[in-house]
């Protein structure tokens, strides 16, 4: 790893450490920490999800599907059947993985358009599913009584333990990712996305390159939705829907999504538009993440990360 | 026949490829010696393009087949057939963009230097001896093709003809045994054609095959051990430079419309 | 379940053909954009979405005549779609696949806000056509407003394969569809042919989003679903394929139709995304499509 990167990482670390301790002291802002819970949570997905959009040039609309299975998952098993809480998170990657390879195999060997309508259309199939299904899922209204999570003997039953417990996990993804980009997978992933010609002419497999990546991001969204579940107590469908698929490809276009620091920035951001922010447009909301989205599609390609690269170029040709 | 197959390192054996009716190639056969340069000439829509797709598994023919040091490839995958040790390079210069120059060529050691998805992102210390290897690879191929100095350089950022080896040297960097370029030469001013004409000379020193797709006929004529004339989806002719250069009928199909034109 | 009566089952035929009408305007819309410019615009939806909210106001709520209100919607939708074309897909500028799928998305989430804006979160009615009188068919009831539907989706056709093939302006854009390099060098305005094919399949939907309303009222979300099963009909259809549209829109309205009729009402939604990943799975070039095709366009 190269140092200014450390420099970077180590930064990172100190500031999600001392969140709580500073936010405490400041009775205003009360809630920013539970806020940042959740945003820890999208950003186990959207770590994942960044891999595969922004290094490999994929695009799903069905990751709000596997973190709704691995929610799903762990709510059921453990309210309705009673099986230890990280039983049922093993038990929702596993299930998850499979689906994601079903659904991937055939789907990645499509491109762009093909894939985002596969992935599209399996999502809302997986939402009807929740609400249809009342038995298990309670339907729209959703289901009550899931459990909090215990480490060992350490309860996670406050906010700020909670807090420690999914960053630290946001933490351990993060490096693993920025691994795997520094490495033969990473670079042969941003080949996949330049040219599929040259990168298969190079030895390149590149349907099982993006299959491994569809189904790590798979995997980690179904972590996610794990953690959400038992962090909440009650999930229902509409945190699963269309919409919260888009939320996910606004978070990583708007941090910048040809770098695992957008994702984070991307993720933390919108997650406080949505729980705080924006409390003043109610559901007109909506408006705003359309034009977000838009204005970073069309100025800000590189999103927000994008920026220092942008100024530094600007002040170059000044000079 | 075995002594054939030590010999020839590339066969093929009555290509044909049809697209909806539209005839690309009839009946192609040629063979390669190892360790020689042939060079494939022909007018556009000769099928040289192809050709070039289907030994290198882009496109699977209608009939016929391709054989690669004795084993049938013409049923297999573009990344299997890389990793047999074929390796080319493409017309349109098909560079990752967003990648450096020395990133460029790493990814053309995919083949050759492995680590599981696994272990790659736990960084365990194999991996970066591995990671290690490849850079030092990477930076020796660079050196054998003149961009040593370019390294850190985004690759879309260099002029055309260090593009152009670039893409030889990511091809290169697989250690093939059987290269195939396609133009390396076009859109190149002379220096810059002197330049990767001797670059390919040095690839054949390496006791590296080639097979040349290349318009610019002194280059075809200088370099090549052997010629390939393509019209119209035949072999029209096949032999050494001097053999093809006063063949009638290639004078009639191809190298006329140079004389006219000039 | 005892098996459905055969009027049941006519029933079932007529209210598929009807919807399906819809998804193969829809399906036409996705195609005339694809054609022209290899993008799949994820707002196709809210075109039609558009469509039925406009009608609403001209005609219910300012009391325009219909025929006056029924143009002024398509001129206001077809301006809509000139504006997607100008601000949000125009200006992009590293147009791949992924940057225009997600500025469709942009556009599409951005129609919906004004929409819930502009008209509300309810449901908005209007009136049938032609009554609401039903004509007895072998024991199934024919709305006449279905009669409009499929009505309005011929008309369309015919004047859009006139347009096509007679007009220069049609066959300009076909010569677009099939190379854009030549078609410029021949002196055609490509990105004026653009713009005219976000106007036109905008135009389309909404014709569709009008003639619907009556039937199922219209909202300011409805544009997702619409999009997603007008798509599937495209895919089943062959994408880029004219007439594969209509049967591929007309097939999904049907199995939609008779899925929640014998099946499943709770799924009505499902089907025809299931016969989507079927085909995607199984054959991508469609029923009436052409993989050779399409392989070389791409080479």
């Amino acid at each position: 790893m190269l140092k200014i990167q450390k420099l970077h990482i180590g930064i990172f670390a100190f500031f999600i450490i001392s969140f709580p301790f500073v936010i405490s002291r400041i009775p205003a802002l009360g809630n920013y920490t539970n806020i940042m819970v959740f945003a820890g949570i999208y950003t186990i997905i959207t770590i994942g999800l960044s891999l595969f959009i922004g290094y490999a040039g994929q695009i799903s609309l069905g990751h709000a599907a596997f973190f709704g299975i691995g929610a799903y998952t762990s709510g059921i098993l453990t309210a309705r059947f009673g099986i230890n809480p990280w039983m049922c998170l093993i038990i929702g990657i596993f299930i998850v993985s499979v689906i994601a390879f079903l659904v991937g195999a055939p789907s990645l060997k499509l491109k762009g358009h093909y894939l985002a309508m596969a992935t599209l259309a399996f999502g809302i199939i997986v939402y009807i599913i929740f609400n249809q299904e009342l038995e298990y899922t309670g339907g729209p209204d959703g289901m009550t009584g899931i459990p909090g999570l215990s480490l060992f003997a350490l309860k996670l039953n406050s906010v700020e333990k909670y807090y420690f417990f999914v960053w630290g996990i946001v933490f351990a993804a993060f490096l693993f990712t920025i691994n795997l980009i520094q490495s033969r997978t990473g670079r042969a992933l941003r080949a996949i996305h330049a040219s599929e010609a040259a990168a298969s002419a190079m030895g390149i497999n590149v349907p099982r390159f993006k299959l491994i990546v569809f189904i790590y991001s798979a995997i980690l969204a179904s972590l996610a939705g794990s953690l959400y579940a038992h962090y909440i107590n009650f999930i229902n469908p509409s945190s699963f829907d269309l919409f919260f698929a888009i939320k996910l490809l606004i978070m990583i276009a708007l941090g910048g999504m040809h770098s695992i620091w957008g994702a984070i920035v991307g993720a933390v951001l919108i997650t406080f538009l949505n729980y705080e922010w924006l409390h003043f447009f109610k559901e007109f909301e909506v408006i705003i993440y359309g034009a977000i989205l838009l204005l970073v599609t069309i100025f800000l390609p590189d999103g927000l990360v994008g920026i220092p690269g942008i100024i530094k170029k600007f002040v170059k040709r000044k000079l | 026949m075995k002594e054939e197959l030590k010999e020839n390192i590339l066969e093929v054996e009555n290509l044909a490829m049809v697209f909806g009716g539209l005839t690309a190639l009839t009946d192609t056969k040629f063979q390669l010696k190892k360790g020689t340069i042939k060079a494939i000439i022909g007018p556009n829509g000769a099928g040289k393009t192809t050709l070039y797709n289907i030994i290198t598994g882009f496109l699977s023919p209608t009939r016929g087949n391709v054989w690669f040091k004795g084993q049938k490839i013409s049923n297999l995958k573009p990344h299997e057939i890389a990793i047999r040790g074929i390796s080319r390079s493409f017309q349109t210069i098909e560079l990752f963009d967003n990648m450096t120059v020395l990133e460029n060529v790493m990814v053309g050691c995919h083949s050759r230097i492995k680590m599981s998805f696994f272990a790659s992102g736990m960084g365990f210390g194999t991996v970066k001896k591995k990671e290690e290897q490849i850079r030092s690879r990477a930076l020796d191929v660079l050196k054998f093709i003149g961009l040593s100095d370019k390294y850190n350089e985004m690759a879309d950022s260099l002029p055309l003809g260090e593009q152009k080896y670039l893409e030889i040297g990511r091809a290169l960097a697989s250690d093939p045994e059987l290269i195939c370029l396609d133009e390396p030469a076009a859109g190149l001013n002379e220096t810059e054609t002197h330049i990767a004409s001797s670059l390919i000379k040095a690839i054949k020193e390496k006791g590296v095959t080639v097979l040349l797709v290349e318009h610019d006929m002194k280059v075809v004529m200088n370099i090549s051990d052997e010629i390939l004339v393509l019209n119209n989806g035949q072999v029209i002719a096949e032999g050494s430079p001097e053999e093809i250069q006063n063949n009638p009928s290639v004078i009639k199909a191809y190298l006329g419309d140079v004389t006219q034109h000039a | 379940m005892d098996g459905a009566s055969t009027s049941q089952i006519l029933q079932y035929l007529i209210t598929g053909i009807t919807i399906g009408s819809i998804y193969a305007m829809v399906a036409i819309g996705f195609n005339i954009i694809y054609n022209v410019t290899d993008i799949i615009n994820f707002a196709q939806g809210e075109f039609v979405m558009l469509g039925g909210m406009s009608m609403v106001l001209f005609h219910v709520i300012l009391g325009i005549p219909i025929i006056i209100a029924f143009l002024f919607t398509i001129i206001l939708v077809t301006l809509v779609g000139l504006i997607v074309d100008r601000f949000a897909i125009r200006p992009i500028r590293q147009p791949s696949v992924l940057t225009l799928i997600i500025a469709t998305i942009a556009v599409s989430i951005l129609l919906k806000g004004i929409a819930m804006f502009a008209w509300g979160k309810d449901p908005l009615d209007l009136p049938a056509f032609s009554g609401r009188t039903p004509i007895q068919l072998f024991g199934a009831v024919i709305q006449p407003q279905y009669l409009w539907v499929i009505g309005l989706l011929v008309v369309t056709v015919l004047i859009l394969t006139f347009f096509f093939e007679k007009t220069i302006i049609g066959k300009a854009m076909r010569a677009c569809a099939d190379n854009p390099d030549a078609a410029s060098l021949v002196g055609i305005n490509v990105k004026k042919m653009i713009m005219l094919s976000f106007s036109l399949s905008a135009g389309i939907g909404a014709i569709a989003g009008i003639v619907i309303t009556p039937i199922s009222l219209m909202e300011y979300d409805r544009g997702a679903m619409l999009a997603i099963k007008g798509f599937s009909a495209v895919i089943l259809g062959g994408l880029g394929s004219f007439p594969g549209a209509i049967v591929g829109g007309l097939l999904i309205g049907i199995i939609e139709s008779l899925g929640a009729g014998l099946i499943s009402s709770g799924y009505k939604d499902a089907f025809a995304l299931i016969v989507l990943l079927g085909v995607l799975f199984f054959k991508p070039s469609g029923l009436l499509g052409n993989i050779e095709i399409s392989k070389i366009k791409r080479f």
